[in-house]
């Protein structure tokens, strides 16, 4: 199965129609989810907040806004995540990141500036506790007894008791298990630190390759660490993360046009061509089984989604590779990831 | 002589929370976690044109509200101890953009240490402690909010007191409403105090209509001396409203309410009005005109219902009474508690 995602990122957006049209031209084309960035050190509004406001505007894609565990509180990051998720019913995800900056400390003023390794341990914490805490209530645990009057069912909630490195969070969790169990986790795993991170507790995992083989290498690298850590390396997507400017038109098929392959470029790896040619870099990627999907970030938002949605995924869709209407309404369903079981629940009932 | 212009009243709904003023044995109550809850309550509030909604900790849900309500204020309650102004003040700044200018925060501070127990900063403030760490949380979002110029240029802010020091820019435009509107709750010494230096709307529970109107003279006298004239800060009441179609049904109903709320009957609990829309509606407007308070807070019973026999029933007797607006005039929260825009301060 294939998977498609894209970014709706865009400079200088602060108003919320110009994201749902982007939103739902993604979820028009039937791709698995939709990211939004985010970061203290430039421009930008809330991502989560964002996705929130385009969650009752769609009904099937997928929404992964960036939250940074640097120098926010995991226990409200989790929560936050967790609202999401019954806001959209079931279809959020989190891109985990760091905040590396000494600009950005000192928008905190709590701490200092800290190496990559150290920051992405302790996100693979903040991943670990918001899991913990997503667990924390029991699928039952919100009752409605008409002969007592009880709202919630007190043996059904937990403490986790998480001791990290620099935080501990006692629990439970202030929001209800999300519909999905856990919502998605989503992590770049392009750079060392963050890739031991992604292998242990990421759903999907974002690698920015310009070739094939790069992308291939991560991916198995991604999938034994996953087995190291004890995990089913098929509970992992990976995820061939491309800039695309599609701005070349629609033509583009003929030989030597964007049939390169991506290029390498400051911003990352960058492709060029028309939908066309992008389709069958997809299909070919995808067929060679060197990834699970891509996901895509188009240089110009509007303009490249638009060739995507129009162009590229409707070819893949009519040689029958990807999707033609949504047969799950949850993310998770999207990515054939299954509904986790709660750690805590001694009967580990789930559906 | 001039006459003076009838004072219309303001109105909010809160979304009940986990407490004992909820009814959840009723066969019609419903989770209170589904989107499809908050959707209903908020819709409701709208259709019978209240000032704002307010909910607890979650900006996560108005910001959905947001993509389904046009003109309703959206009040969240967050906590000003265990947030970092930074983080808060961007998220609330956020919100108002995606609203069109309908976002408020009513200001909490948190002294509870197992919720401490949460969070990297998990140490125990004492009360005094906590409205300094409050009054600066506020002044330090407003800074943030203020420095972009109005023309969309960033400027560098910088920050240093006793519980922040913070520099940098800010990664958010100004608000469409200048600074979301801020709420405090403030029936304390510290907490009137608090409202009249800070806040934009003040929840109170007084709740008699001598002790209202105490509270409204003191609360509105202390505003002078921040420089602020008394329509600068509205004085809302928590209210319960029981309706029934005789008063001796009314008090039927709040009696059988009073049997299924969780716990004994709270005595801080919000005032409960118990009798016909007619007279339901009549106390309301005397309050508001004898300067007890300038609106209400209802707290409904039942999820997601809870607000429908007010909308439906009372408050085209308060328009007919000429007490409550017939349509929203503006588009912002601001405008619709007649609240000016804050000046930039460059």
């Amino acid at each position: 199965m294939l998977h498609l995602s894209a970014a709706v990122d865009q400079p200088s957006a602060y108003d919320a129609g110009s994201y749902v049209e982007l939103a739902r031209l993604a979820e028009r084309g039937g791709l698995d989810f939709v990211t939004l960035g985010d970061t203290f050190a430039r421009p930008g509004p809330d991502a989560l907040a964002v996705l929130s406001r385009v969650a009752p505007a769609t009904t099937r894609v997928g929404l992964v806004p960036t939250v940074t565990t640097t120098h926010t509180e995991p226990f409200h990051v989790q929560a936050a995540v967790a609202t999401l998720d019954w806001v959209s019913r079931g279809r959020a995800g989190w891109r985990i990141e760091v905040s590396a900056t000494e600009g950005e400390a000192r928008l905190f003023g709590r701490r200092h500036a800290a190496p990559a390794e150290t920051l992405w341990h302790e996100a693979g914490e903040v991943a670990d506790v918001a899991a913990r805490l997503w667990d924390s209530w029991e699928d039952d645990a919100e009752i409605r007894d008409v002969s007592t009057g009880r709202f919630i069912d007190r043996d059904k909630l937990h403490h986790v008791d998480f001791e990290g490195t620099g935080f501990s969070v006692k629990g439970p969790s202030t929001v209800p298990r999300p519909p999905q169990g856990h919502p998605v986790r989503v992590v770049d795993a392009t750079e060392g630190p963050a890739r031991r991170t992604a292998a242990r507790y990421a759903d999907v995992a974002l690698v920015r390759a310009a070739s094939p083989a790069q992308a291939g290498a991560v991916r198995d690298q991604l999938r034994a660490d996953a087995k190291d850590f004890g995990r089913d390396p098929d509970t992992l997507r990976v995820l061939a993360s491309l800039l695309v400017d599609l701005g070349d038109g629609e033509h583009a098929a003929e030989p030597g046009h964007g049939g390169g392959g991506p290029r390498q470029t400051a911003q990352g790896p960058l492709y060029r061509g028309g939908p066309v040619d992008l389709a069958e870099l997809v299909t070919a990627w995808h067929t060679d089984g060197i990834v699970d999907g891509f996901h895509l970030t188009p240089a110009e938002p509007r303009r490249d989604l638009e060739r995507l949605v129009n162009g590229t995924v409707a070819l893949l869709q009519h040689r029958g590779l990807f999707r033609t209407f949504y047969p799950g309404s949850t993310l998770r369903e999207h990515l054939g990831l299954a509904r986790p079981a709660n750690q805590y629940a001694v009967t580990g009932g789930t559906s | 002589m001039t006459v003076r212009p009838r004072r219309r009243m303001h109105l909010a709904a809160y979304f009940p929370g986990v407490d004992n003023t909820t009814v959840r044995a009723d066969p019609r109550s419903r989770s209170r976690i589904e989107f499809s809850s908050f959707e209903h309550l908020a819709r409701t509030a709208e259709r019978g044109l209240f000032d704002f909604f307010f909910l607890a900790e979650s900006l996560t849900v108005l910001s959905a509200l947001a993509g389904v309500t046009e003109r309703l204020g959206l009040a969240a309650t967050v906590d000003a101890t265990f947030n970092e102004p930074y983080e808060l003040a961007r998220r609330l700044a956020t919100l108002d953009h995606l609203s069109g200018g309908r976002a408020a925060w009513n200001v909490v501070t948190s002294s509870d240490a197992s919720t401490g127990a949460n969070f990297r900063r998990g140490v125990f403030l004492n009360r005094a402690d906590r409205y300094v760490r409050a009054a600066e949380f506020v002044a330090v979002a407003r800074k943030l909010w203020d420095s972009w110029t109005p023309e969309g240029v960033s400027r560098p802010v910088a920050h240093r007191g006793r519980h922040f020091d913070i520099a940098g820019e800010f990664t958010v435009p100004r608000p469409p409403q200048g600074h979301p509107v801020v709420i405090q709750a403030g029936d304390s010494d510290e907490g009137r105090e608090f409202a009249a230096a800070t806040a934009d709307v003040v929840f109170t529970r007084q709740s008699s209509l001598e002790s209202g109107r105490a509270f409204y003279a003191d609360v509105k006298r202390r505003l002078a001396k921040y420089g602020r004239t008394p329509d600068d800060l509205k004085i809302m009441s928590g209210v319960s409203v029981v309706l029934g179609d005789t008063a001796a049904d009314a008090r039927e109903k709040a009696a059988e309410i009073r049997r299924q709320q969780n716990s004994l009957y709270d005595p801080d609990g919000p005032r409960s009005f118990v009798g016909t829309p007619e007279a339901v509606a009549g106390e309301l407007d005397d309050l508001v005109r004898r300067e007890a308070c300038d609106g209400f807070v209802l707290v409904p019973h039942l999820t997601p219902t809870g607000l429908d026999g007010f909308v439906d029933r009372v408050v085209p007797l308060l328009q007919e009474r000429g007490a409550f607006r017939t349509e929203y005039r503006g588009a912002t929260l601001r405008s619709h508690l007649g609240l000016s825009e804050p000046v930039w301060k460059g």
